[in-house]
């Protein structure tokens, strides 16, 4: 509380110093010599957000706000490292970037791409006053960043804001395309309507019609708006909602929900706590003998549970993911990201990795197409939905709310004994294609605002 | 989901998140209430606990020796950090306390990041509490039961040291009024650094015997640092028996809302505090000295 005060106090001050300095140095400089003061770009566009300044150079930033810290910690520094090869990638015009971007050659527009990176916690005013920052010092092109919907939603409105373009990081919530959507954002992951599309019809073929289902659910956009589409769908096969216990991102237990959990005569337990908050929950729920009365059920699966959780606790327990890396013995592109990745860290990606590192590239791939970075132009090349390839396959992003469709992935858990490897810690059970898991464009309220 | 059956379980589980609560903020308030520090670093030291017993049970297999030395290891961290640190900022201003300690506590965090990772780390119970006993109204994590008896014992030690003892007599007088107990004669410094100790140690205790509830990670002690603030609170700031009633009360505050609405456990849990701070400002059973 006291550092916030403090920091954000001397930061704005700072902020508007030296902006007011920079701003006072250009009109000087413009002023003093007629024939530099017009960026060869702005004979077409006038400025907006970080362009021209962001893209004037030879060296382009993206902001990229993680949690590095927190309930999400681990999930952060997974898909961290995906971006950042990404980057590496980028700059390096590696092969698997140019089969997602085949106008990519070095870097993006010839220019070399960096990545600027803060700690989010996992908190939405640490997210936003972190990419304010990388606008003002780094001049970033694209933001990206959250591994928590509220972060996603509040980078939503900051981009739109400041008009410079955002890819979501791992955010599940309906809003982050739907009710919050915006002009300057884009998804590409799965999300609460896909996943309980997905996983909804494999749990009742599994468990059959008519179960009574028990829900935890983190309290914030995220897990109410995967509880309600699990909840919807799971209705239509005459599933009822026995009890929800809500719970605050972070908790440090969980006896008292699970207690409730125990006590509600559920068939079915349906987790939609992510990052630690699951880990713990579900190892809780099995000192409780929970387990031994209902199945598990995780409808947005977390990065590193499996190994997390130990015990076999995941065994035959069905997940809707957006990606998991034995995927590759079908997809060709998958196993160039595997080996890429797991060359670099020692350890097969997960999906938030995945999704940082295609965000990127379909992000360059646009901007390749556009051939500037201006960025309603590259917001128009993206709404042409255009079916690109990603690492599953070809996928598009919808005009109408800036979602990647693209397939959802179920997985059920293995028994320690049938794991083939250290990490083969899951069997793909189906890959469901994304068309016929979206909702209609305008289901969740979206409406994506201006392009200037 | 109210009924008996659910009410009395949850009565039962507020009891044991109770004692835990009051087991690691009587350690928070004794520091406080002697040294007049608020340490925001006792949640890292929660966390150290139970890492630092982590690393002896993984190398001996015992419990017993991961709660010894878990609960040793951060005394030594206490002692170290009084006689390095806290020392000099008894005659700084509040919030130069709050920021050093702070600044310790993301120290200690970051420090453990660094070791151990962000992935989280379990302590498995000991084999004879492992599993779940039935007492008849409901199924309860029999280590949970164990740990009720755990934290009563050293709940009772500690009450021994501070009300059976010498040392203890003269913290107490501490709590009340240390400006009389230094004129007495008494080296003041060596008694904040033996209850900054004690303090720590009641910490790295709870952290360690915890442990086989939660799993470990490096940032599980700021949600229960929050949670320990209300206890301290509610149970009258520097007083030890406020600390175990603050602790059984927010406990059961905790259990008993989320059966009626699961997402009102803590914002009942910031109303009683509030509560509290109107009707009684010094806390429940604090008083007007320690202000």
């Amino acid at each position: 509380m006291v550092k916030r005060l403090t920091g954000d106090h001397e930061f704005k001050a700072a902020v508007s110093r030296r902006t007011l300095l920079q701003a006072g140095a250009g009109l000087a400089g413009g002023m003093m010599i007629p024939g530099f003061s017009m960026p060869v770009y702005a004979a077409d566009h006038p400025p907006i957000g970080t362009y021209p300044a962001g893209s004037s150079g030879n060296t382009i930033y993206i902001g990229a706000a993680v949690p590095r810290t927190g309930s999400y910690a681990v999930q952060g520094e997974d898909e961290l490292k995906g971006m950042e090869l990404a980057v590496e990638h980028l700059n390096a015009g590696h092969d698997l970037v140019k089969k997602m971007s085949p106008k990519s050659k070095k870097g993006v527009l010839g220019k070399e791409v960096k990545l600027v990176v803060a700690d989010s916690a996992a908190k939405p005013n640490q997210a936003v006053q972190a990419q304010q920052r990388f606008i003002t010092e780094n001049k970033v092109v694209l933001m990206t960043g959250s591994t928590s919907s509220a972060v996603a939603v509040a980078l939503n409105k900051l981009a739109q804001r400041e008009k410079v373009l955002y890819v979501a990081g791992i955010s599940g919530s309906n809003d982050t395309t739907g009710k919050d959507c915006v002009r300057y954002g884009f998804r590409q992951n799965f999300f609460g309507q896909t996943a309980a599309a997905a996983i909804g019809p494999v749990l009742v073929k599994a468990f059959g019609k008519n179960k009574k289902a028990a829900y935890l659910t983190p309290d914030y956009t995220y897990g109410h708006t995967v509880t309600k589409s699990m909840q919807d769908f799971l209705a239509t096969a005459g599933w009822t909602t026995v009890t929800n216990q809500v719970s605050p991102l972070g908790a440090p237990d969980y006896s008292s929900y699970l207690l409730n959990v125990a006590n509600s005569g559920a068939e079915v337990l349906i987790n939609v706590n992510w990052g630690h908050d699951a880990v713990l929950s579900i190892q809780q729920a099995k000192q409780f003998g929970i387990f031994d009365k209902m199945k598990l059920a995780v409808p947005y699966q977390i990065p590193f549970l499996a190994r997390e959780v130990g015990g076999g606790l995941l065994a035959d327990v069905y997940c809707a993911t957006d990606y998991w890396w034995t995927v590759e013995d079908k997809y060709p592109l998958a196993k160039m990201f595997n080996e890429a990745f797991s060359k670099k860290y020692g350890y097969q990606p997960e999906w938030g990795a995945q999704n940082g590192y295609v965000s990127f590239v379909h992000w360059a791939r646009m901007v390749e197409e556009t051939g500037s970075f201006y960025p309603p132009d590259i917001i128009k090349t993206w709404e042409k939905g255009e079916k690109i390839p990603s690492l599953l396959g070809d996928v598009y992003y919808r005009p109408q709310d800036h979602q990647c469709v693209r397939p959802v992935i179920i997985v059920k858990g293995k028994k320690a004994a049938d794991m083939k490897n250290k990490e083969d810690f899951y069997d793909v059970v189906e890959i469901i294609p994304g068309d016929g898991l979206m909702q209609k464009p305008d289901a969740f309220g979206c409406n994506l605002g201006d392009y200037t | 989901m109210i009924n008996w059956g659910n009410f009395i379980s949850q009565m039962f589980n507020g009891l044991v998140l109770g004692a835990l609560l009051a087991l690691i903020s009587s350690g928070l308030t004794i520091i406080y209430g002697t040294l007049g520090v608020l340490n925001l670093a006792h949640g890292a030291m929660f966390m150290l606990g139970g890492y630092a017993g982590y690393v002896a049970y993984t190398y001996t297999d015992s419990f017993i020796v991961a709660i010894i030395f878990g609960s040793l290891f951060v005394m030594v961290v206490g002692l170290v950090m009084e006689l390095v640190i806290i020392r000099h900022f008894y005659n700084r201003p509040d919030e130069d306390q709050l920021l050093v300690t702070f600044g310790i506590g993301m120290c200690m965090v970051e420090l453990v990041r660094l070791t151990f990772g962000s992935l989280s780390l379990t302590v498995p119970a000991p084999k004879a509490l492992a599993g779940i006993t039935s007492l008849g109204f409901m199924f309860y994590p029999t280590y949970r039961l164990a740990l009720v008896g755990i934290i009563a014992a050293a709940l009772l030690a500690l009450f021994l040291v501070l009300y059976k003892t010498r040392i203890g007599m003269i913290v107490r007088a501490g709590i009340e009024d240390s400006v009389m107990v230094a004129s007495l004669g008494i080296n003041v410094y060596r008694v904040f650094m033996v209850v900054f100790g004690i303090g720590a140690m009641a910490a790295g205790f709870a952290g360690i015997v915890n442990a086989p509830v939660v799993s470990l990670t490096p940032d599980m002690g700021d949600a229960i640092l929050v949670q320990t603030f209300v206890v301290v609170v509610i149970g009258g700031v520097g007083s030890f028996p406020g600390a175990i009633i603050g602790g059984l009360i927010a406990g059961e505050i905790i259990s008993i809302t989320s059966m009626i609405n699961p997402g009102y456990a803590y914002v009942m849990l910031f109303a009683a505090m509030t509560l509290v701070l109107v009707l009684r400002p010094h806390g429940l059973m604090g008083s007007q000295s320690r202000g």
